[in-house]
């Protein structure tokens, strides 16, 4: 009987076909609304953590501010100065760099090309921070530093979109109003998991981008780097007493900066993506109900469409059970269909958006299995509601039913 | 199945009443209706619009449930019977044929035909030979893939018979089943329905209006005003 009502409800969906898409488009859209938020949210997750651990487990990095996060710092924490950073360098030990960086997005000119960046300024220390290899040419020295002197190195992709196959190194690109010459290329480091383009950058002398672009003599972040075999804890630590000293933090006030290693602004973030991603997913899961209210109208209209078929069916001996399984069978097979196509659907749609956004694309069965059993169990709640009533006719009045 | 003849009649009717609404719009339909049917009769019930016969099949068939009095089926009180009950002897016991056809709409005559076995939860060859096999019966083979909408009115009753005969019911009810038939093909279908209540030994009830058609009967039962006015077997002065 389960068997031939389950036919019974796949004749009758096809028997009805446009209409029986548009009833279950409500729970595909849901379904694969609520895969794809979570299978994407997942994946930014991790792409987060693992772009922060390719930096190395020895990267401390100082901010203004008191935690980061959303929005990280507050307007009125004060920023550093170059001089902090070389506080860190005499007075901590066991460290292999320290780069005071600042950055400004800015539009660079060279020939008749131009190309929307990001400007970092900093000293020669940052490319031991970030790990940046050379690819041709020279990274700017000290007295350059001191100077201020309009020398970069560029990334990969500015050389690419200002100077195309051409040799970069000797040429001059220009910011703003003044013209700066490209003394190195680094070596490509490709894209971030993040999907962001780390060889999408120029990197100049801290001086030079302070005198020029920002006005002033403010330094946005530190990142210090700790040697091998020294524990960052303890760096943590003595860079946290040093820049209370210095910026005068009475010992009942908190601090107003931060100092976190890799691992914790991976934890941070990945935090924040986690929250994304349950809210997301929760909104997704409200269009999944929406949904199942659409199929409970449309059986409710094909109760009263097929009130004769009903009179007929309990003339000839049919059960009120026989009846309403038939009708829930239906509801249900259509929301699990409808459930299938959303799970199908969001498989194509995470595949093709984290390949976009460029994060890693990750199945998630629980949230697949789940979403579907939940689609199913839509059947079963919206669907209980008409087919009670179709069950519940009285033979003769369905019979006589125009 | 029709079991023990003479002893038991098939169908008993003893002071059947039926009242519509309540208070001011109260209708009584019938008003102590007696009645016996024994096994193989053919019956005719004939009476003026309004004098409760359609009421009194709903009883017969178990679609309805009497006011008052005592409807025994084999011996058995079906007024007791619960809505489950009812729906299984109809299931094992009664075949319908309506005045509208009442076939599933866009619904091959093969598969409205299968449909009463499937509740009986007969197998998908069973089934479909035994829907073969009732088509034929009724004059329909080669038309079994055909939808109601491809058949004219009287293969459609056909088919409406198949379907409550492919059961092998007790008993046939017809509700004014030549209602919507020219005069032709109403004939046809009469022809059909007394040759079933020969060779099969189906118990005929059958409402109509047209005294040609009750001709077919062994028995012509009148309704008046919700009362069995006559009973009177074919031949004898009606
Ligand atoms: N569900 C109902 N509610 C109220 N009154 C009803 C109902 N069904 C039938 N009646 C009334 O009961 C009476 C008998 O009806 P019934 O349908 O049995 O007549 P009938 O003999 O079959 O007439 P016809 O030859 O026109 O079909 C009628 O007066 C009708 O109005
Ligand atoms: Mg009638």
């Amino acid at each position: 009987m389960l068997w031939n009502a389950l036919l019974l409800s796949i004749r009758e969906i096809r028997r009805n076909l446009l209409r029986s898409f548009l009833t279950t488009l409500g729970i595909v859209i849901g379904v694969a609304a609520v895969i794809t938020m979570v299978t994407l949210g997942n994946g930014a997750t991790r792409a987060v953590k693992d772009q922060i651990a390719s930096l190395g487990s020895n990267l401390l990095i100082v901010r203004p501010g008191q935690r980061l996060g959303a929005g990280y710092g507050s307007v009125s924490a004060a920023n550093f100065k170059v001089e902090d950073a070389a506080a860190i360098r005499a007075q901590i030990g066991g460290l292999k760099a320290v780069a005071p960086v600042v950055s400004k997005g800015v539009t660079v000119i060279a020939q008749a090309n131009n190309w929307p960046t990001s400007i970092t300024g900093t000293t020669a220390d940052y490319f031991i921070s970030n790990n940046w290899r050379l690819g041709q040419g020279r990274i700017f020295n000290e007295s350059e530093e001191r100077a201020g002197k309009a020398v970069c190195v560029i990334g990969n992709t500015l050389k690419r979109e200002l100077f195309g196959a051409a040799n970069p190194v000797g040429g001059e690109i220009r910011i703003k109003q003044f013209a700066c010459e490209v003394i190195g290329l680094l070596a490509s480091k490709g894209q971030s998991s993040m999907g962001s383009d780390q060889d999408d950058t120029v990197i100049m002398p801290l001086r030079t981008v302070q005198r020029r672009l920002t006005g002033n003599q403010d330094v946005r972040t530190l990142m210090v780097s700790v040697k091998d075999g020294v524990s960052t804890d303890k760096v943590q630590r003595q860079i946290k007493q040093l820049m209370r000293e210095r910026r005068r933090i009475g010992d009942n006030e908190d601090d107003n900066f931060n100092v976190m290693d890799t691992k914790q602004i991976a934890e941070t973030l990945s935090a924040t993506t986690q929250v994304m991603t349950t809210l997301l997913g929760a909104v997704a899961a409200v269009s999944l109900l929406v949904g199942g209210i659409g199929i409970m109208n449309i059986m409710l209209v094909s109760v009263t469409e097929r009130t004769r078929e009903i009179g007929i069916r309990l003339a000839i001996g049919a059960l009120e059970r026989e009846v309403l399984s038939q009708f829930l069978i239906e509801a249900v097979v259509l929301s699990s269909l409808g459930g299938l196509i959303g799970v199908i659907l969001a498989t194509l749609a995470s595949i093709g958006l984290s390949g976009l956004m460029n994060i890693p694309y990750l199945f998630n069965p629980s949230v697949n299995l789940l979403s579907f059993a939940f689609s199913a169990a839509i059947g079963v709640i919206f669907g209980y509601f008409p087919a009670r009533r179709a069950a519940s006719l009285d033979p003769i009045e369905a019979l006589r039913h125009e | 199945m029709t079991g023990s003849a003479g002893a038991i009649p098939l169908i008993r009717l003893q002071g059947i009443s039926k009242t519509y609404g309540q208070g001011q719009a109260e209708f009584q339909a019938l008003r102590g209706v007696d009645l016996t049917v024994n096994s193989g009769e053919f019956v005719a019930i004939m009476g003026p619009s309004g004098s409760g016969k359609s009421t009194v099949m709903n009883i017969l068939g178990c679609l309805d449930v009497p006011s008052g009095g005592a409807y025994l089926f084999l011996g058995e009180h079906v007024e007791q019977l619960t809505r489950p009950q009812r729906a299984l002897l109809r299931r094992h016991y009664l075949g319908f044929v309506f005045q509208g056809f009442n076939l599933l709409a866009r619904t091959s005559a093969q598969e409205n035909v299968e449909l009463p076995l499937l509740y009986r939860g007969e197998s998908g060859t069973a089934r479909h030979a035994a829907a073969r096999a009732a088509l034929a019966q009724v004059g329909l083979e080669g038309r079994e893939s055909h939808t109601p909408a491809e058949l004219s009115g009287g293969q459609q009753q056909r088919v409406a018979i198949a379907r409550a005969i492919v059961t092998r019911p007790s008993v046939l009810l017809a509700d004014e089943p030549t209602g919507n038939l020219d005069s032709t093909t109403s004939h046809e279908i009469m022809d059909l329905i007394t040759q079933l209540n020969r060779e099969l030994g189906i118990t005929v009830l059958m409402v109509t209006h047209e005294p040609d058609m009750a001709t077919y009967a062994h028995r012509v039962v009148h309704f008046k005003d919700g009362l069995v006015e006559s009973d009177s077997r074919n031949g004898e002065a009606a």
